[in-house]
């Protein structure tokens, strides 16, 4: 389909090492949860789910309030909000930050957001270092590569893969063994952690009623980076609010579980801003970034804003059929599977990713499995509408609106329904397939139409 | 008592055996069963590939037509779930369409639905020696929550042996125009369900949607292997 | 106008919500109280503590925690945390263990170079193994995440059944500290090949100690 990458796809399809690599990684992460989330181990799951999305609905439909809450609370803890309206306000806000306070080396823990906005690449430039230290991330970061899931980001990658990367650029001999690998970056990172002027990390939830931000990690990396350094900036998309402490009892019961199976993960940080009185350690100074980015723009549209309820736990793509075909990298930005699919185009110009609607079968495992109950394959449809909207104002996908108005057409005159079919039983077996039917045919052996339809078989039926 | 038939637009061109199986169950129930010929289409693939003032006009022939059934009944999951559940989207902006749609949706049944909850025949007296696994076609599932009655139906069907595959669930791939603009995913999706079906060593794969049962068949056939796909409606209709 | 300004009055206009209009009251927190019996609790958390790779010691009094640890303590360069529950155990009495930090550098560096830290904890979480702790001056947050073994030595009165219980307990923490944290386990990673790998950045190694007097 016109702008989907075709031949990435068909080369994500026809790589076996690949293919397997994503389908045992996302099935694994769906057996977990399955297991997390069975009527034996939790049986209030469904009531769980009913109760985030009301929270969340309720959350974002008064967004302004509890933004200035949170606000508030941070303030009254010692710590700073910025608002910033896009990526570069928040590259100024570090930079100007760095610079008042002559720091070089940033340690960041794993934030999508941050992606988002391509933090790393906008402070490159500046003498200022950001080191990624999830590990994934970091392997990432040394291969120049983009997340390949929300959870897992370097899923794509072998440990031959990890070698290569680690070799060539920290200098080091080859070492395959994981544990080793690891080894190896804890000790690198272990010095960053402890050299760092500024740790950079994202936020699961933000707290309005406490002004705190909450961090859920397995390593323990955006602990440290959080309280090794003597500045922590927390950087979130605005949406991420829920209004109380209490209602984490419903969110990281659905989180990690959803995410990869665990009740809770490892460690799950609950920070409200620099160090306090006599507290021996932790931040002098806490800044929380709040970003737009474009998420008012999804604001707007009553049925579509629900898409902000996301809380990131990764278990649409474990579930999506067409994302363990396709992998994260064929997705164009860098949230992908069905999430992606749906924010995708609300954020950019919906023309621009006008195919990744319709990348869907509209199986509809995602919505089974959302935590927060986001109608996701209601929200595929409404966006398929739009875009061919959008191609009419437009002046393109002619020829399709055309063949779906004949469609509408024949389906409303039965008469001229039932002479078609027939023309089309006579025709098709002297027909080869054409057109897009050509590509659908290099699949499979195409059906035919039967000898006589059904209304033909009836009606003898009726007579004999 | 007498039931309609709303045998599908697929059905109708491409599968109408399945139709002619549906109604011969339906008679050895002892029903009455009436086919409204000037039944088209419900309207999905229109609606799925973002037209839906084009899906409207499909709808509006549909509660046209049956709009005097008291009983509708569909060898397909995906149109049922069309008619059921988004006739109300459909028909959002449209008031008396609405109305309309509120009156016709409860009479419409799938028919593995039809006959455990109207009928309440569990055993049809059907006979298919073989072994067989059943294939969860995602609206029928997801939208209408069928998962445990066609199996149950199969269950008492003389000399069948049912074997589930361990991703019944899975999409097949087929999604309607989903197929036609990304072949190749779909035919990958569809290649996944059929090493999970030749693991059952099963010889006939069931599903109550003709749909599922053309991309597999597709796919199957395209590999070579000596698979069959049935409609349920087959199933039950085999002596 | 600021962003600040400028991303709210884009919210209310897309909201159609005006500036200080207060929401219609949201449904009080969904908080589920425990599951089982405050008996259970101390078996639970062991057990719980236990699957997730952890290792749980029972004693009977604070007499018997020293007793209990010394093999692991042996030969260890060890930093204890000031809580006074550890001073109480006979653990801050100890040769190898260097403790009453207050200074942050002199914290972070001595963690740095520990083989081991010794916290208490401010609560338990029984049903998921999990360790509660506050910063404050009593409980640094870096004893127990740098050093690559964490031992928690906890009173079993401070054992809760789950989150829910806590948040009902404390439904502010930020009132209390400006850092709570939850850990569940050692550090761990699955990033490489999905294959499991423990103590990336934090401890890799956990144990904990309940003081049944």
């Amino acid at each position: 389909m016109t702008g989907a990458p075709s031949e990435t796809i068909k080369q994500t399809l026809d790589d076996p090492r690949l293919q397997l690599a994503i389908y045992t990684a996302s099935g694994r992460l769906m057996d977990h949860r399955a297991t997390a989330v069975g009527a034996g181990v939790l049986p209030e799951y469904q009531d769980l789910r009913t109760q985030a999305n009301l929270i969340k609905k309720h959350t974002i439909e008064n967004l302004d309030y509890y933004l200035e809450q949170l606000e508030a609370n941070v303030v009254a803890h010692g710590g700073k909000v910025v608002f910033c309206r896009d990526g570069q306000e928040v590259a100024d806000f570090v930079l100007g930050l760095a610079k008042k306070n002559g720091a070089r080396l940033i340690v960041k823990s794993k934030s999508m957001t941050s992606e988002e906005i391509h933090f790393n690449e906008r402070l490159e430039h500046h003498q200022l270092e950001a080191v990624e230290t999830d590990l994934g991330e970091y392997i990432l970061q040394l291969a120049h590569q983009r997340p390949y899931h929300i959870v897992a980001p370097a899923l794509h990658m072998t440990r031959y893969d990890v070698a290569d990367v680690f070799t060539k650029r920290l200098g080091i001999e080859k070492e395959v063994v994981p544990e080793n690998q690891t080894k190896i970056a804890r000790a690198v990172l272990r010095e960053k952690f402890l050299e760092a002027d500024i740790g950079v990390t994202g936020a699961n939830f933000l707290i309005a009623d406490s002004g705190a931000v909450v961090v859920v990690e397995n390593e323990g990396n955006a602990r440290l980076s959080s309280s090794t350094p003597k500045i922590h900036i927390a950087v979130a998309g605005i949406e991420k609010l829920i209004p109380r402490a209490q209602d984490l009892a419903v969110f990281l019961d659905l989180l990690g579980r959803s995410a990869t199976g665990q009740p809770l993960t490892v460690y799950t940080s609950f920070l409200s801003g620099p160090r306090r009185g006599e507290e021996v350690d932790g931040p002098d100074e806490f800044y929380l970034v709040l970003l737009d980015n474009g998420r008012t723009k999804l604001l707007t549209d009553p049925e579509k804003r629900q898409s902000l309820y996301c809380i990131r736990c990764g278990a649409c793509l474990n579930h999506c059929p067409v994302y363990r075909k396709i992998g994260g990298h064929n997705y164009p930005w860098v949230y992908s599977g069905p999430i992606g699919a749906i924010i995708t185009p609300q954020f950019h110009d919906i023309t621009e990713n006008g195919w990744l609607p319709f990348a869907s079968s509209l199986c509809g495992a995602c919505a089974e499995v959302c935590p927060v109950k986001i109608e996701i394959p209601k929200l595929l449809l409404k966006l398929r509408s739009e875009v061919t909207e959008a191609k009419q104002r437009q002046g393109t996908g002619g020829l399709e609106r055309l063949a779906f108005r004949m469609f509408a057409w024949v389906m409303a005159h039965p008469k001229i329904y039932l002479l078609g079919g027939r023309i089309g039983a006579i025709l098709a077996p002297l027909v080869p397939p054409l057109g897009p039917l050509k590509k659908w045919a290099s699949q499979r052996t195409l059906p035919r139409p039967a000898k006589q339809s059904f209304h033909q078989m009836w009606a003898a039926r009726k007579r004999t | 008592m007498k039931v309609s038939l709303f045998v599908t637009c697929i059905v109708d061109q491409v599968f109408p055996q399945v139709g002619i199986a549906m109604a011969e169950v339906l008679e050895r129930l002892g029903y009455e069963v009436d086919f409204p010929p000037a039944q088209t289409c419900c309207g999905q693939p229109a609606f799925n590939s973002g037209y839906p003032q084009e899906a409207r006009t499909v709808a509006r022939h549909f509660l046209d037509v049956f709009r005097d059934s008291e009983y509708i009944v569909v060898p397909s999951g995906s149109c049922t779930s069309m008619i059921t559940h988004h006739y109300e989207e459909i028909f959002k902006d449209d008031s008396k369409q609405l109305e309309q749609a509120h009156r016709v949706a409860p009479r419409v049944w799938e028919f593995s639905r039809f006959l455990l909850e109207v009928a309440k025949a569990e055993d049809v007296g059907a006979r298919y020696d073989g072994v067989v696994t059943y294939h969860d076609s995602c609206h029928a599932l997801r939208e209408l929550r069928i998962k445990s009655g066609p199996r149950r139906l199969l269950a008492k069907v003389q000399g069948l042996t049912l074997r589930e595959m361990d991703v019944a669930e899975e999409c097949c791939g087929f999604g309607g125009t989903f197929s036609i603009k990304f072949p190749e995913v779909s035919g990958a999706m569809a290649r996944t369900k059929i090493e999970s079906i030749k693991k059952t060593e099963a010889s006939t794969v069931v599903s109550i949607d003709s749909s599922c049962l053309m991309q597999l068949q597709g796919v199957i056939d395209r590999a070579g292997l000596p698979i069959r796909t049935l409609h349920l409606a087959e199933v039950l209709a085999s002596r | 106008m600021t962003s600040r300004d400028q991303i709210l009055a884009d919210i209310r206009t897309a909201l159609g919500r005006s500036t200080g209009q207060t929401p219609v009251p949201l449904s009080a927190p969904l908080l589920r109280g425990p599951h089982f019996d405050r008996d259970l609790y101390v078996p639970t958390f062991a057990q719980r503590f236990e699957k997730l790779a952890g290792k749980a010691f029972v004693v009977p009094d604070a007499a018997a925690v020293v007793p209990q640890l010394s093999p692991l303590l042996d030969g260890k360069r060890v930093v204890a945390s000031n809580a006074p529950f550890l001073e109480a155990c006979g653990i801050t009495g100890l040769p190898q263990v260097e403790s009453g930090f207050t200074d942050r550098d002199a914290l972070r560096d001595a963690c740095a170079a520990a083989d081991m830290g010794i916290t208490s904890a401010d609560y338990a979480l029984a049903e998921t193994g999990t360790l509660v702790m506050l910063s404050s001056r009593q409980e640094a947050r870096l004893v127990s995440l740098l050093p690559p073994v964490h031992v928690a030595i906890v009173p079993r009165s401070r054992i809760l059944a789950n989150l829910d219980e806590l948040l009902t307990l404390l439904p502010k923490p930020a009132e209390q500290s400006s850092s709570m944290v939850l850990i569940t386990g050692p550090s761990r990673t699955a990033d490489i090949e999905q294959i499991l790998v423990r103590g990336v950045h934090g401890p890799g190694e956990i144990y904990a100690v309940i003081v049944e007097d």
